[in-house]
């Protein structure tokens, strides 16, 4: 943390608040985004650190876009997590509010189905470009590529609570097998 | 989720227009679901919403997350903003908002701390590298879970633009407002032209 003028605090509002415009689908479909910003444009961090982040981020209570608050925090401090929350949240809070508003007076239900039927094909993209750049982030090993593969295949084909499973991997991680 | 007979349905209606939550209550139950949400607050908020205080029916719940998946942005922020001002206007709005955001971000914020106090000790780099490979399984699970009907609809249009999307940002790596500028156009003039000739 050297730079933490209020130049890192801008750069980060600016990276945030322009990328959320564009996170169609949610938090998981602008990791790409995010890494892209935080690890190679602005070198906020290491592959290892956003991995890092990531992790507590899912481990964490609340909405998982609570990552930007950790990068946040790690460029500038306190005041770099609050910029970098209300940043991600902010401008994207007041257009759902407009738009909102829009549909309920308008009632021209028409355009909303067709514009969220194009936008579906192109979250589900986006989040499996997530997937992949976070693979490449996270696993350094086959024994890591197993954890990931038998987690994703028991969260796909039981109910169980998955922060059973985010445990488990920790405890396989703390063992010293990956 | 419930019998839609009108007689079921009628109760739930009234029940759903009959106590519009105030601001501390709009703050708390969203500060609520937001810290039970281990991995996405999306299931805690329609148990809070439509099964415990019956704020909205299941078919309005199901209508504005709808609204809120299509909207940029975190999906479930944008449900609170929408929810908070069905009920009380702009206030309602930052009081939804405040609620969902403020805890986890001061549980997070003390995380961060931790992290860059104690982020070199070696037991917590493996045991947090762990936990990232979960967590990448967790998401490989939630796309495969929402690619399933549009690989059962053999729907070549829509296929091609998920691939294209995927190489684009997650191969190429080109920044993420360029590749959407071009899809969504794209995607949209299709999925009109697909609809306009199913309907012909």
């Amino acid at each position: 943390m050297s730079d933490t003028g209020s130049g890192s605090l801008f750069t980060l509002a600016w990276s945030f608040g322009l990328m959320s415009l564009f996170a169609v689908g949610g938090a998981n479909s602008a990791i790409p985004e995010i890494h892209r910003l935080a690890v190679e444009v602005n070198h906020w961090m290491s592959d290892k650190q956003f991995a890092d982040v990531f992790a507590i981020s899912q481990l964490s209570p609340g909405p998982n876009v609570l990552i930007v608050t950790l990068i946040g925090y790690q460029v500038a401090g306190i005041m770099g997590a609050l910029v970098a929350t209300l940043a991600m949240c902010g401008p994207t809070a007041v257009f759902a509010y407009y738009v909102s508003q829009l549909l309920s007076r308008s009632g021209n239900a028409r355009w909303p189905g067709i514009v969220q039927a194009a936008l579906v094909p192109l979250s589900i993209g986006l989040m499996s470009a997530s997937g992949l750049v976070l693979l490449f982030t996270s696993n350094t090993s086959w024994t890591a590529f197993l954890v990931t593969g038998s987690v994703a295949v028991l969260a796909f084909a039981t109910r169980l609570n998955p922060l059973w499973l985010l445990v488990a991997g920790g405890l396989i991680g703390f063992a010293g097998v990956l | 989720m419930h019998p839609s007979s009108p007689q079921a349905d009628a109760p739930i209606a009234e029940l759903a227009s009959a106590s519009p939550p105030g601001l501390l209550t709009l703050f708390l139950a969203f500060a609520k679901m937001s810290l039970a949400g281990f991995g996405g607050v999306l299931v805690w908020a329609r148990r809070a919403i439509v099964e415990k205080h019956g704020w909205m029916t299941p078919e309005e719940f199901n209508e504005t997350f709808a609204l809120c998946h299509f909207l940029p942005g975190p999906n479930i922020v944008n449900l609170s903003v929408v929810f908070g001002s069905r009920f009380r206007g702009v206030p309602g709005a930052i009081a939804a908002f405040a609620g969902l955001l403020g805890p986890p971000v001061v549980i997070v914020t003390v995380l961060a701390i931790l992290y860059a106090r104690f982020g070199d000790i070696e037991a917590l780099r493996r045991t947090l590298a762990g936990v990232s490979c979960a967590a990448v399984g967790l998401l490989f699970a939630v796309i495969f879970r929402m690619m399933l009907p549009l690989l059962k609809k053999r729907d070549p249009v829509s296929l091609a633009l998920l691939v294209a999307v995927f190489v684009a940002v997650g191969v190429m790596r080109w920044p993420l407002p360029t590749v959407l500028l071009v899809s969504i156009p794209i995607s949209v003039t299709l999925t009109m032209l697909m609809r306009r000739r199913a309907a012909a």
